[in-house]
Order: structure tokens, then C-alpha cells, then sequence
């Protein structure tokens, strides 16, 4: 991946409360996570994972509570570049090709040089040669290409990555592991829930268990650190 | 700004898909072309016949082509979850509406553009004297049923009736938009033509009250 501009941001959550009518998705989640981390999100089915990460990319409004993004251990609130969102759907469209996808978002979110950075990322992801083909004609692995181009081009500080390895063959969660390494490694803050076996797991810095829509295990290291990968890889 | 430039965009979007889908102007192209073909038969209308009913007709072809029309708008975002990739990218939501509308306003006015020479034909009204007028009677329908049918399809996408919610919520609400522009192109249709400027001052309030409505809440209506 190429060198970045973006400055190392943490996130903090506060006391978070997610309710769909009376049930409760979130109960007073507060964490902070500082910048660089690599957090795993291991939970069963409908344990809130992928409600938490999409408040934290605020497609979704807390009932209570508040999320703040930390530069510089400075709350910027909302001042700061959307983070990069990857979900297993792709959030890209098959009718437009490859380029097509990715000169849209740059555009509307007033990425200058549009076509150049499209161009830079579509070499990172391998897809050059692919750019004018419509992605209705990509397989999995390729579509989630795209997806992962489209959430860093505005370089993003802090990606979120919702079960993104969901349906990749090995040979695709192997170039995802490679591609968030190179993420981890450049200082951008991961937050991704996982389900299913993955390499992914190993890149973790920190690992959080939720369960019925609460924390109930955030650990750094030792042997609950191994249990909830191993419970995110099951 | 900002918001023009972004809706320049998504509209260069939706026009691009579309052409290359044909989804949505096939279907209501084929659908109003059948409506107006059998009725002409099944009536045999006279001249008179015609200048009398043909308005509302057309009207009520207009409105179901548009509720089928209307339909996909938000339903076609969800299949690879790209409504969330447009919310993460557009500074202002109603950019994405704005876009939707103006496109399904582009789309529902070719079709009425197109239909205008066989309805002439099969219902021996001329509509040449007046046409441009017609254009414009049409135009201001079209925002109207554009502008609504744009705000009900996003709630409704996320609903779980989905296909019955649309047209439950659409005919309603779009009455008052029919019966105006239906008087309108009335007026028109007549041996001496006239711009009726009450029922189009009425589009016009219409369609202004709905985007102004859709500019302050749409936002609301994106959420989860």
C-alpha cells in the first residue's frame, strides 16, 4: 500500500444504547480504543458486532450514549475524514465497472485527482487490468477488491471491516489478511468482527467478546485473548 | 455547492445504470404502451370520447407507470448494501434524493414523451398545436409524482411489505396530483388550447411543499 497522509486516530465509545423498539442491540458499550489498534469483535449471531461498527461509521445513531474519534488524544468529534467501511456486501455497484465504482465515491467525496487515485488503487488491489470490466463479472474475491479500494480513498485513519472474509476462498482471505497488514502495520486503526475461520484473527492487537449486545471480555494478551479468536474463528 | 456537484454525480450515476440495464424504461415503456393501445380498442373512442377521457387515462397510465418505476429506486441500493457506501460518501443526503428525482423525472417524462405521437394517433387527437405546453403540463406531473414517489420508495425499501406499502402510500398522496394535471392537459387537448395556470400553480405548490419537506426530513428517512 502506498505511503499515507493520514494521522493516527483512536475512537472512543460512551455508554453506548442501541434499542429497535424494545430490543436492545447495544447496552452501555464503553470502550476506547487508541490509535494503531487492531481490535477483533468475536460474538454469536446478533450479538451486536455489526451495530457497534456501524455507529462507529455512523450509518447508524446510538439511542444513548456517544462515539468520538481521539487524533492526537484530542476528541475531534466529527471534524475528522468518515472512516473506511468494509462489510460483506460489497457496497459497490455490479452495473458500473471497477474504475467506474471508484471515480464515483472519489468524486462525491471530493477526492482531488480522482482518476489518479482511483488508478493507485486499483494497482494496490491488483485490478488494473481488469478496471474496465463491469464488477457484475468479478468473482467474490475480486468484488471484495473493490470494496476495500472504495473504503481507503480518502485514507482513511480508521478502517471498519464487518465479517469482510465472509465467502473468500482461501486464497482471497490470504490477500485480505496481507492487504489489512499492510494496513495495521501503516498505523490506521482496525476495528473488524469476524465469523469463520480466518488468518485475519492472527493480525489482532486486542480482542472484545460481546455478548447480548454487552462487553463481556476485552482483553490484550493470554489465554482469553486466544479464546475469543478462537471463538471469532469458530 | 457541494450539493450540486454531488447530485451532478449521482444523477450521472443513475442515468448510466439505467441505460445500461434498461430495467426500469423498458418496463414502464412496454406497460403504458399496452395500456393506451387497448384501451383504444376495447372503446373505439370518437374525437370527443377521446378529448374527454383520454386525460385521465393517460394520467392513470402515467401514475402506475411510475409507481412501477418508482418501485426499484431504493430497492436496487440494498443488493449490495450501496445506499451505506452513498451515506458514508455525499456531505448532504438530500443529494442523494435530488439525483433519484431528477432521474425518475427524466425517465417518466421520455416515456410520456414517447407515448404523446401513439396516443394522438390511436385517439385521433391532435396534440402538436399545443405541444410544448403539454411538455410543460408534463414536466410539473412528473416532479410531483417524482418528488413523492422518491420519499415513499426510501420508506418503503425499508419496510417489510414492501411491494404492497408503495402503491398503499403512493395513490393517496397523489391525488391531488392527478386531478391538476389532469385538468391541465385537458385544456390542452380542446380545439382551442389554453395553459390552465391555476391547476399548474397548484403543481408547482405542490411539488414545492414535497421538496422542501424532503430537503428537512429526508435524511431521517435514510436512517436504520
Amino acid at each position: 500500500m502506498t505511503p499515507t497522509v493520514f494521522s493516527p486516530t483512536g475512537i472512543r465509545f460512551e455508554n453506548i444504547d442501541k434499542r429497535y423498539g424494545g430490543l436492545y442491540a447495544l447496552r452501555r458499550v464503553s470502550l476506547e480504543i487508541s490509535a494503531g489498534e487492531c481490535v477483533v469483535f468475536a460474538g454469536r449471531n446478533g450479538s451486536g458486532k455489526t451495530t457497534l461498527l456501524r455507529i462507529a461509521a455512523r450509518l447508524a445513531r446510538p439511542s444513548s450514549g456517544t462515539v468520538s474519534f481521539l487524533n492526537g488524544g484530542e476528541d475531534k468529534g466529527g471534524t475528522l475524514p468518515p472512516a473506511g467501511f468494509v462489510a460483506h456486501a460489497t457496497m459497490v455497484y455490479d452495473e458500473l465497472t471497477a474504475e467506474e465504482n471508484l471515480l464515483l465515491f472519489a468524486r462525491l467525496q471530493g477526492i482531488p485527482e480522482p482518476a489518479a487515485r482511483a488508478e493507485t488503487l486499483l494497482r494496490e488491489v491488483g485490478l488494473v487490468d481488469r478496471r474496465n470490466s463491469q464488477v457484475r463479472t468479478f468473482s467474490r474475491g475480486m468484488r471484495q477488491r473493490v470494496a476495500i479500494a472504495r473504503a481507503l480513498l480518502n485514507e482513511p485513519a480508521v478502517v471498519l471491516l464487518d465479517e469482510p472474509t465472509t465467502g473468500l476462498d482461501t486464497e482471497g482471505a490470504s490477500w485480505f489478511a496481507q492487504t489489512l497488514r499492510h494496513l495495521r502495520d501503516s498505523g490506521r486503526t482496525l476495528l473488524m468482527s469476524l465469523h469463520g475461520e480466518s488468518e485475519v484473527s492472527t493480525l489482532a492487537t486486542r480482542a472484545i467478546r460481546l455478548d447480548a449486545g454487552a462487553v463481556v471480555a476485552d482483553t490484550l494478551t493470554g489465554a482469553s485473548f486466544r479464546s475469543i479468536l478462537a471463538f471469532a474463528n469458530a | 455547492m457541494a450539493l450540486l456537484s454531488n447530485t451532478a454525480v449521482l444523477l450521472g450515476k443513475e442515468l448510466r445504470t439505467e441505460f445500461r440495464s434498461r430495467e426500469l424504461l423498458t418496463t414502464t415503456v412496454v406497460f403504458i404502451l399496452t395500456i393506451v393501445v387497448l384501451f383504444s380498442f376495447t372503446f373505439d373512442p370518437s374525437v370527443s370520447d377521446s378529448r374527454r377521457f383520454g386525460p385521465g387515462l393517460l394520467w392513470l397510465a402515467f401514475l402506475f407507470a411510475a409507481s412501477l418505476m418508482l418501485q426499484p429506486c431504493f430497492l436496487r441500493e440494498q443488493n449490495n448494501d450501496t445506499l451505506s457506501a452513498l451515506r458514508l460518501s455525499v456531505n448532504d443526503p438530500f443529494a442523494i434524493f435530488l439525483a433519484k428525482l431528477v432521474a425518475n423525472t427524466l425517465f417518466l417524462l421520455f416515456t410520456q414523451v414517447l407515448l404523446l405521437p401513439v396516443f394522438s394517433i390511436l385517439y385521433n387527437v391532435p396534440v402538436l398545436a399545443a405541444f410544448p405546453q403539454l411538455v410543460l403540463v408534463m414536466f410539473m406531473g412528473s416532479l410531483g409524482l417524482s418528488v413523492t414517489g422518491t420519499a415513499l420508495s426510501a420508506i418503503s425499501a425499508q419496510a417489510r411489505m414492501r411491494e404492497l406499502l408503495l402503491p398503499l402510500l403512493l395513490l393517496p398522496l397523489l391525488t391531488p396530483v392527478l386531478i391538476a394535471s389532469t385538468e391541465a392537459t385537458a385544456a390542452l387537448l380542446v380545439p382551442n388550447p389554453a395553459l390552465r395556470w391555476d391547476w399548474l400553480g397548484f403543481l408547482l405548490a405542490f411539488d414545492v411543499v414535497f421538496l422542501t419537506a424532503l430537503w428537512l426530513f429526508g435524511e431521517y428517512l435514510l436512517e436504520e
